[in-house]
């Protein structure tokens, strides 16, 4: 049998690469085309050729819907009851009481007034840690990708290097950096060894923050400076001649032909930077547990403690802060792609 | 299995039904709404109320005062461990060589004197554990449960050893990142072990651990708990394995569990792991622990002395069955005040907050 006999293959470019196939693929990829063919021309007769699309994402659909949008819904639910129980059915409703409760607030700059003063400080802490994260990662990474980018030496084993801290688990990071970090590890020892005073870095709450950021950069900068890598790479070098012809210095160069043109990807850089900082929770936890005292406690942290950890589990008030988290990335994303698309238009 | 998984984990598996046969639990109350009555599946529960019956009450729920859901596998009291050659080293003397009822600020200053004189990083740790602090807060008076029965941090007791506790944290009395810096638990074994500390508040089941890091390179010795105006108590504790009630074999489980709870078994566990047995029959006979390290049988014998000294609050705190909603709010909070989140007074506001809304929403 060959691909033109086969009423499913009418294309005729498909039949010439069908035939050019070896002969034990073809036979398979024939009776697999067929198989398909059988199943799909009767469901295509019944819903007619515009609805199959919908037939072809189904699958998708069905784990989205089973696994992100069903668990969402629920979730929403949760938010919306009280008590300790498990089970929704065994949940008292309470309506928008979990909300009330979180923005229950005298002064909202100031936490001790908030009847949930916790969740109030991881709204600021992750806020600032956000802020700081993010800039620190778009910046140190676009630096990184321009200078690796270069011809300099040994440029695939720096390449290497950048990377490969984002192989390794967050909780190993922190462990390394806690090692670091403490009183009698290596930071202290090296200020020592230079006439330094020791410090207790992760006991102070300005440095605390610090160090959390730092880490975090350090560990994910060499993603996104992959990212920034394959945008500076996908820039033509046509571009470049051309304004070295027009007297275009380094700095114009960047300005002008680099900037524009990796603006799309820094776009995504931004956008993935911080919904991961956002969620930012496995790193900070074996760090500093969130210290000292919730200095590094940021809202994840906070959703974790209230909905799991607590001897009484709060699963409302829980899953309420988790929707307050949702939505507050929801408008964040949103804001930065209307960004991304006005940068584009214009 | 990690503790924190029992901690964390094992509530939300039994709350969805889908528990083990048998678990080993150290939140005795606060699951007592799933363990499995054992009575009728067993061969002979009054072996049951004779030897656990003082600890039974620990594991049931409110007005419940007859079913059988397991027994303690280990009774655990909590206290201090001092290292002696420090003091030894440092020609100071220990304080409870020479009175019968030391403060907590005797042995405050005395490890501090230890550790001036050795270069000593921490003088003083206590484990990150509201319960390990429940100890000296009710030797200051803490009286843990008003009139009508509910948990109460209000009173001027707990407030005298707040106070106390969050300064030896500003002062560097006590080890400054053990509370700040940790998230739930934290102990400061490896701290003691590599004689780092001279003081450490923590309980008889390190006894067994204690044997085993240190042996005998320098002399620990468990000291018997600091007075205060309210006594000189520890807490009481410990761990129980428990039948759960989803089982689907009960006969079965009652079965292992009476192999297990039996004076012989239990006998020989608490040998082996030089735990204190909450098993009457053992301790009127006494359990010949394995271990040739004295250093070990004595703080054994000390903790097992610190039974008559314990207060009647401690123990009615550890048969509360939210005891744990207690604690950990006064954990945290007190770690809020030592970092200047909080004053100490704003922190028990909190602690009491803390503790009256997760009730209400326990119902």
């Amino acid at each position: 049998m060959t691909a033109s006999e086969l009423p499913a293959i009418k294309n005729r470019s498909s039949v010439r690469l069908l035939n050019q196939l070896d002969p034990i693929t073809r036979p398979v990829l024939l009776l697999l085309v067929t198989a398909v063919d059988r199943i799909l021309t009767p469901i295509q007769r019944r819903v007619g050729i515009d609805k199959m699309g919908y037939f072809f994402v189904l699958p998708n659909l069905l784990i989205f819907g089973i696994f992100v949008l069903f668990p969402m819904l629920l979730n929403f639910y949760y938010a919306m009851t009280g008590g300790t129980k498990l089970f929704p059915e065994d949940r008292p409703f309470v309506g928008l009481d979990n909300f009330a409760t979180l923005f229950d607030c005298e002064n909202f700059s100031q936490p001790n007034s908030c009847q949930e003063d916790l969740f109030w400080r991881g709204i600021f802490n992750t806020i600032q840690f956000v802020v700081f994260q993010v800039s620190g990662i778009v910046l140190f990474s676009l630096i990184t990708a321009l200078v690796l980018n270069r011809n300099i030496i040994a440029r695939g084993f720096f390449r290497s290097v950048f990377f490969y801290p984002v192989l390794l688990s967050p909780v190993v990071v922190a462990l390394i950096w806690k090692w670091i970090l403490q009183h009698e590890g290596v930071l202290n020892a090296i200020l020592e060894l230079f006439g330094g005073e020791s410090m207790r870095w992760l006991l102070d709450t300005n440095w605390a923050m610090f160090w959390v950021v730092f880490v975090s950069v350090w560990a994910l900068m060499g993603f996104y400076t992959l990212i920034l890598l394959a945008g500076l790479q996908s820039i033509p070098p046509e571009l470049y001649e051309a304004s070295s012809i027009d007297g275009a210095n380094t700095w114009q160069d960047f300005r002008f032909v680099t900037m524009p043109l990796l603006m799309p990807t820094m776009f995504v850089v931004l956008v993935l930077s911080l919904i991961r900082a956002v969620q930012m929770f496995d790193q900070i936890f074996v760090l500093t547990g969130g210290g000292p005292g919730t200095r590094t406690q940021l809202m994840v942290q906070y959703i974790y403690t209230t909905g799991f950890s607590n001897q009484i589990q709060l699963f409302g008030l829980s899953a309420a802060a988790s929707m307050v988290l949702g939505v507050s990335l929801l408008i964040l994303t949103l804001l930065q792609l209307r960004l991304g698309n006005q940068s584009s238009l214009a | 299995m990690p503790y924190r998984a029992i901690l964390e984990n094992l509530p939300l598996d039994l709350a969805a039904g889908e528990g083990p046969d048998m678990a080993r639990v150290t939140d005795l109350g606060g699951l007592a709404e799933y363990y499995l009555d054992m009575t009728s599946h067993l061969s002979d529960p009054d072996y049951w109320e004779e030897n656990f019956g003082p600890f039974l009450n620990w594991k049931r729920l409110p007005g419940d005062d007859s079913s059988i859901p397991g027994f303690m596998t280990q009774l655990t009291i909590t206290g201090p461990f001092i290292n002696r050659t420090l003091f030894e080293q440092a020609g100071i003397d220990v304080p409870s060589d020479m009175s019968d009822s030391v403060t907590w600020d005797e042995w405050a200053e005395a490890s501090r004197a230890v550790a001036e004189a050795l270069e000593i990083p921490y003088p003083m740790a206590m484990d990150r554990s509201g319960h390990r602090f429940a100890g000296p807060a009710i030797s200051s008076g803490a009286m843990y449960f008003d009139d009508m029965g509910h948990p109460t941090v209000m009173d001027e007791g707990f407030r005298d050893m707040a106070e106390r506790f969050v300064g030896w944290h500003l002062d560097g009395t006590m080890h400054p990142e053990m509370w700040p810096l940790s998230e739930g638990y934290a102990g400061a074994n490896e701290e003691f072990a590599n004689a780092e500390l001279v003081f450490y508040m923590s309980g008889s089941w390190q006894v067994g651990q204690f044997s085993e890091q240190i042996g005998d390179a320098f002399d620990w010795q468990t000291v018997p708990n600091p007075c205060g105006p309210g006594g000189c108590t520890g807490m009481p504790g410990g761990a129980a394995l428990v039948g759960i009630g989803s089982t689907e074999h009960p006969a079965e489980v009652a079965r292992v569990m009476e192999y297990l709870a039996s004076q012989d078994v239990l006998g020989e566990f608490a040998a082996r792991t030089l735990f204190i047995p909450a098993h009457a029959g053992l301790s009127a006979s006494g359990v010949d622990f394995d271990t040739d390290l004295q250093l070990a049988k004595d703080s054994l014998g000390v903790f097992v002395g610190q039974v008559g000294t314990l207060e009647q609050t401690a123990f009615d705190l550890q048969a509360y069955a939210f005891n744990r909603a207690v604690f950990d709010a006064s954990r945290d909070r007190l770690t809020q005040a030592m970092v200047g989140e909080l004053t100490v007074d704003e922190a028990i506001a909190r602690i009491q907050d803390d503790v009256d809304t997760a009730l209400a929403e326990q119902g």
